[in-house]
Formats: C-alpha cells, structure tokens, sequence
C-alpha cells in the first residue's frame, strides 16, 4: 500500500516568523508538490502559530516532508493526519443577486437545508457564508451557480486533530 | 508580551554601553571569537567597515576579489578549523554573489555567517538603488537567515546566528542588516545563545537504538561501514577508529568524509560513490551489514538506490532526523552526535576480526590496482597522469598536507590519490559540485591553519572561475601552494561525451592562458612542468617555497578517471575501464 496516495492535513506549530511561509512553501514547490490548501494562524499557544497545509501525497512521502519542514529552525513540530484523525472545515462565501432571494422561492430552501449563514443584505446582492466539508461546499456552490454567482471565495481549510499534539509539553520543557 | 525563545548565557561579557549597531556587529563578531573574516565592501554595509577599521588591530579582514571568492574562503576556514566560518558582503549584488558560496555550504554542512548590508529600512521593498531580496533569495539555501532593522536586535540575531550555524548538523546563516540600523545608536550587552526553543540542534543517542545497532554488528559475518562527513564534523575519529578496529570492519568512506581515518589504516578500504574504490563498491552490494556513519547517501554515493545493498541490513548513524530513510530505508537509526553514539556503541561490540571477508577488499583492490592505480601513479606512457602528480606530492609531504580540491576529473583523482594523516584534511565541494571553490577555499585553509602545508589542486577550468582570488593570496601574502592540472579540457565533462555523447565535444575545450604569466603578474612564484622527469623538482620546489607557489602540470588531454558508476547504473556496475 505504499503507493496510496492520500489526503493529508499538516499541522505545523511555528514561531511567528516573517519569512516562515517562504521557507515552508520551497519545501514544496522544490518538489512539485501541489498545496491543495494553505492557512495559518495563531494557535492555542501564545505567541505560537499554527500552519494548516493540506496535500495528496504517499505517506512515505509525506513522512519525508514532515521530516524536511520539521527541520526548519522555527519550526517547533509539525504533524500530519488522514481526515479520519482530524476534525475539519473550510468556510466560503457567496456573493448573490438580491433579486434572485426574494424572485426564486428554491434559493431560501437551499440557504436553509444548507446551514448557510446571511451575512448581509442590501438592495443589490447579499452575501451568505457557509462551513463545511468540501463537499457540502460544493454541492451549494453546484446549486448557486444555475443562479447565477457574483463572487465566490472558499478559504483553506482548518482543522483539529482527535489526538493530542504535545506541543504546551514540549514547551515547558524548554522553559 | 515578549516570549522567551532564545536562552542565553547567564553573564553578559561586557556591561551596556551605547554604541551604534555596526559597531555591535563587530562586538559581537569578536565576543564569538572570530578573528578572521572574509569579504569586499560597499554602500550598505560601509558603516560595519568603518567599524572593522576602528578594530583592526583585533580582527581580520580579508579582501577577497569577489564575494563568491569570500564564502569559499569562509568555508574552507570553517572546514579546516572546525570553527564557523564568517563571510561579509554589501546589498545587491555584494549580497548575490555570496550565494553559490552559501548553497555550497549549506549542501556539504559547512557553519558559516554571512552578514550583508541592505538599504536603509525606509527603502525596503522600493527597488532602491542595489536593493534586492536576499533574505529570499537565500532562504532555500540557508539553514536560518534573518533580516535586522533595528539595532537593538543585533545582540540577541548574532548570538542566534553563530549558534544555529555550528550545532547539530552545521550550515550557513546569513543575516541581513539594513543600514540605518547598522547607524543607529543603542545600550549593548552580549550573551552567547545556548538554545532556540523551536530548534533541537541534537538528540542524546537512544541506548535502545544502540543496542540494536550493536547485536546487528555483533551478528554480522560481513559488515561493512561507509563513513562520511558527520564523523569529522562530530569530532569523532578516536571513535570510529576504535569501533572499526575493536569490531574488524573494512571501512569506506564518501568524499567529505575522507581524511577522517587515515589512508594507510589497514581497515580503511577507500572510497564509495561513481569515481570511488572498486571493492567497497561491489561489496556493497554483498555485505549483510551496511554501517553509514554520518553520511547521506548521496546519489553519487549510491547509483541506482533500487538495487543499492538491498542484501544488507542497515544501521544509520545520523543527526539530521531528516536523513532517516530518505534515500536509503534503515533497519536501524541511531540518532544523535556521531562522538556520543559511537563511543556508547564501542563496548557493546564484540571483538572480531572478519579476515575471510576483508580479504575479498584486499583481492579486489589487487584487480583495481593492476587495471587503473598502476597506471594512474606509475604509468609508463609518455603523457603525464593527474595521479601521478597526486602521488609526487603524497611523497613529498608524507601525507601530511591539507588537499584544496576543486570540481571534476582532478578533484576525483585527488580524492582517490591524496594520502591523508590527519583529519580535516580534505576540503573539496562535494554536494554542490562548485568549480571555482578550491582557490578561494585553500586561502581560507591556509589562514586557519597556518602551521599546515596546504595544497589546491585544481584544472585548469575551475582555475579559471575564480583566478582573480590570486589578487588575495598576493595582497595577504598566503602561503597556498597551487597546482593546477591542465588537460586543456573541462575533463570531466569531455570525459561524459566520450562515454555518453559519442564523443561530441561540445564546448568543454579550453584554449587557456599563460598561467604561470599570471601567477608572475601577481608576483607569485610559478612554474610549469610538461614533462615527467621534471616533476619531482617542482613539487619540491613548490613545498620549500615560503610563499605561495604556482605550479602548473600539462597533463595527457583526453586521460579519464576509472573506476566509474555511469548514472542509473548499480554500484556492483562499476567500471574499470
């Protein structure tokens, strides 16, 4: 099974460093690996951020990257887990045609099966925002287009593992 | 709130004084003991040269004629010396030029700071006038770099620089410093850093790993060690020695790490990789236990990894976490400082001798030596050999001089031939491969170790790529011997059409200069030797010079270097001719 690729989620716990991303994302790009997604954080630690990185990778592969960023000197550990291991999300934003909430009585049905969140509403447009899984996004996305979508914008996607990562531990060790 | 990453020493070596942040600079080059430095001036950095004006008289720098040229200098200081090795150049262009120098060190381990001018913080990110990136441009080649603009930070970057750059596995750090903080006035004290929280420099070896290491060696009835650069950079040749001679196991060694063990130990078998010895070649790919003692296996190192020992079990020395089953996969991996893992393994090991299995090294080497050695260091043709000039010098200085090598054929010859005493005595590119590194490097050589003979053997290509560092070695009166082999080739190259491009010479003839007129207008004492029974003299000419000494060798134009491993192919491949 060493040739499965699978969808990985990266979890790196960094000092909060300019130059931090350019040297995380070289380790990548020097390989030609696509960064399906890419956010960064603050984390639960103060003064400690957090990167979340999702590729498609073998997990020997990965085990080499993990090694490679790990090795980066303000890098305090990095993690990576399947999407069993972790809980995650991506948030997205629709940006509509107010005509079409009060002309198609199907758009309010969707809004509401879909969880979606107004954010706002004027004369013009209205924005909605929803989190989810990929898919769910997807499927909204699938539905708005026949409506006609005037901006759309889906975020990286973020994420919290089932485990514990001992990074507070780790910390005190040092202190 | 400010978090505490970096610990620092206790005591402060000096009380707060207010000075500007050049002159911190050098305040802290000094508080780490740096007493040479290497590189060229210019507008962003003038202010930190004012300052090294002002301490001349204790520090010392040397203007090289390029900044690629101060890199190599630095490393081939920090390579002889085991010290970290300190380079200095401007913005821009200054900035650029060190980078071949920093990718150099970066791939072969080498600790190195690189401090360069940039233009005042106000103009950052305007295209200012020798403006650019270099914290960017050599982020995927440094293991830290950083930019300062504020002189406050110096202290607390410097101490963090020159820290990273010599624990764990060693490499370049460049630091970045705007001008106007180098201008700027500030309350200085320096404390030398101890740790960086997200930094683990090394690990203490597991004895469990240790354990098994040491049953797997125990078992073994065919073992064999491939050494590299770790040892050296561990300071643990008196271990590896006494590893390799408690245990009985032939042992090789890659490029960097020559010199580690010397050439005339009974156990050392010579080298691996394309160019290397033919036994520990082709017995790689029989032994039941394969020991890599800080090494990477390098491509070069390995050939084909699919066919790549694949009979052995594996135990890794290594520091680097990284290097753990990237190329190789281990069955064993200690990690840690290669002088802790070995000398906790030296009493687990059972006292053997392997004889059967280091006389199959022995019968191997007999072939390789009437195919291609005989020939190489005694040869009867009329055309003089790369290695014959090797063996000439071996003679003359009883294998005690540190060998300067450049990129290519003669690099391999040098590596293959050079007899080797003492430890730190081969310095030479070996990852990056960079023509031009030897002149500079063995000016940095010599500095840090003056009381070594140091020889650079380099073609008359790679002689070329950095043949304005002769202004240095004539301005600073260093005692660098310099041979150069000149086949009128890029040899290595021709040698690869030959083989691979049915003799297509593209481009790789050289219709060169007159090197020793050169040598002279630099008023280095020079020679040229064309033929065989003036070789000898030469040399010894060359070694009782006081000075530096130019000597060139017209050696056979079209000889190439055997044994090889043509690429993709498996290391039990190899070719003798």
């Amino acid at each position: 099974m060493e040739d499965t690729i699978n969808t990985y989620t990266i979890s790196i716990y960094t000092e909060n460093n300019i130059g931090l991303l350019n040297r995380i994302s070289a380790i990548f790009q020097r390989r030609h690996i696509n960064v399906e997604s890419l956010n960064t954080s603050i984390s639960e630690i103060e003064g400690v951020s957090r990167f979340t990185i999702v590729v498609n990778l073998t997990e020997e592969r990965m085990k080499k990257i993990i090694g490679q960023i790990e090795k980066q000197v303000e890098v305090i550990k990095a993690y990576y887990h399947t999407d069993e291991e972790t809980i995650y999300q991506e948030s997205c934003m629709f940006k509509l045609r107010s005509d079409l909430l009060f002309e198609e009585r199907e758009i309010q049905n969707i809004i509401k099966e879909s969880n979606a969140r107004i954010v706002t509403v004027n004369k013009e447009f209205f924005v909605l925002e929803k989190s989810g899984k990929r898919n769910e996004i997807e499927q909204l996305y699938r539905e708005f287009s026949a409506y006609g979508i005037m901006q759309f914008v889906r975020s990286g996607r973020i994420a919290v593992t089932k485990q514990e990562m001992k990074i507070s531990q780790m910390l005190v060790a040092f202190n | 709130m400010n978090i505490e990453t970096v610990k620092t020493t206790e005591t402060a070596t000096e009380n707060t004084v207010r000075i500007s942040g050049s002159e911190a600079i050098i305040k802290c080059l000094i508080a780490e003991g740096v007493e040479t430095l290497y590189g060229y001036p210019g507008g962003a950095i003038m202010p930190v040269y004012d300052e090294l004006y002002k301490y001349r008289d204790q520090i010392h720098h040397v203007l090289t004629r390029h900044e690629q040229g101060a890199a190599h200098a630095a490393q081939g200081y920090a390579r002889i010396s085991g010290k970290v090795g300190v380079a200095m150049a401007t913005s821009g262009p200054g900035a650029t030029n060190l980078i071949t120098g920093i990718a150099d060190a970066q791939i072969d381990s080498t600790p190195l700071v690189c401090v360069t001018g940039q233009v005042a913080s106000h103009l950052l990110g305007s295209d200012a006038f020798q403006e650019t990136d270099i914290v960017g441009i050599s982020t995927p080649v440094t293991k830290w770099n950083v930019q300062i603009t504020k002189a406050a930070d110096i202290p607390e970057v410097m101490a963090k620089a020159f820290y990273i750059a010599k624990s764990g596995r060693p490499g370049p750090v460049l630091v970045d410093i705007t001008k106007d903080a180098q201008f700027e006035e500030f309350d200085f004290s320096y404390k030398k850093c101890t740790s960086v929280r997200s930094y683990k420099a090394s690990c203490v070896p597991s004895s469990v790993s240790i354990q098994k290491a040491a049953d797997l060696i125990n078992s073994a009835k065919k073992p064999m060690i491939v050494w590299g650069q770790g040892v050296i950079l561990g300071k643990a040749e008196a271990e590896l020695k006494a590893v390799i001679e408690k245990a009985g196991i032939p042992s090789a060694w890659t490029i960097l790490g020559a010199s580690a063990i010397p050439t005339e130990h009974p156990l050392n078998i010579g080298m691996v990789g394309m160019h290397g010895n033919y036994a520990p070649n082709m017995l790689t790919n029989e032994c039941d236990v394969l020991i890599a003692i800080g090494m990477r296996f390098d491509d070069r190192v390995t050939g084909s990894l699919s066919t790549y020992a694949k009979q052995a079990k594996v135990i890794h020395f290594e520091i680097d976490p990284a290097e753990i089953d990237k190329n190789v996969k281990t069955d064993v991996a200690v990690l840690g400082d290669s002088k802790l893992s070995l000398a906790g393994l030296l009493p687990l090991l059972n006292e053997t001798t392997h004889a059967t299995w280091h006389q199959k090294f022995k019968d191997l080497y007999a072939i390789e030596f009437e195919k291609i050695i005989k020939d190489d260091l005694h040869p009867t043709k009329e055309g003089l050999t790369m290695g014959e000039v090797i063996n000439q010098i071996n003679l003359q200085t009883n294998g005690d001089a540190a060998i300067v090598s450049d990129v290519g054929q003669h690099q391999m010859i040098a590596c293959r031939y050079a007899k080797f005493n003492k430890s730190k005595s081969n310095i030479t590119s070996g990852g990056l491969g960079t023509m031009g590194f030897a002149l500079p490097a063995a000016i940095g050589a010599k500095m840090a170790a003056p009381d070594r003979d140091v020889v650079a053997i380099i073609g008359d290509g790679g002689f070329q790529m950095n043949i304005q560092e002769l202004g240095t070695i004539f301005q600073q009166k260093v005692p660098v011997k310099i041979v150069v082999l000149n086949n009128e080739f890029l040899g290595m190259v021709r040698q690869w059409q030959q083989l691979f491009f049915d003799k297509r010479y593209a481009s790789t003839e050289m219709t060169n200069p007159n090197f020793v007129a050169i040598a002279k207008g630099y008023y280095i004492d020079a020679k040229k030797v064309t033929k065989r029974e003036e070789l000898a003299d030469a040399v010894a000419e060359m070694m009782a010079c006081e000075g530096a000494y130019f000597l060139e060798v017209c050696v056979e134009k079209e000889d190439n270097v055997f044994p090889m491993i043509p690429t993709g192919a498996s290391v039990s491949e190899i070719r003798l001719s």
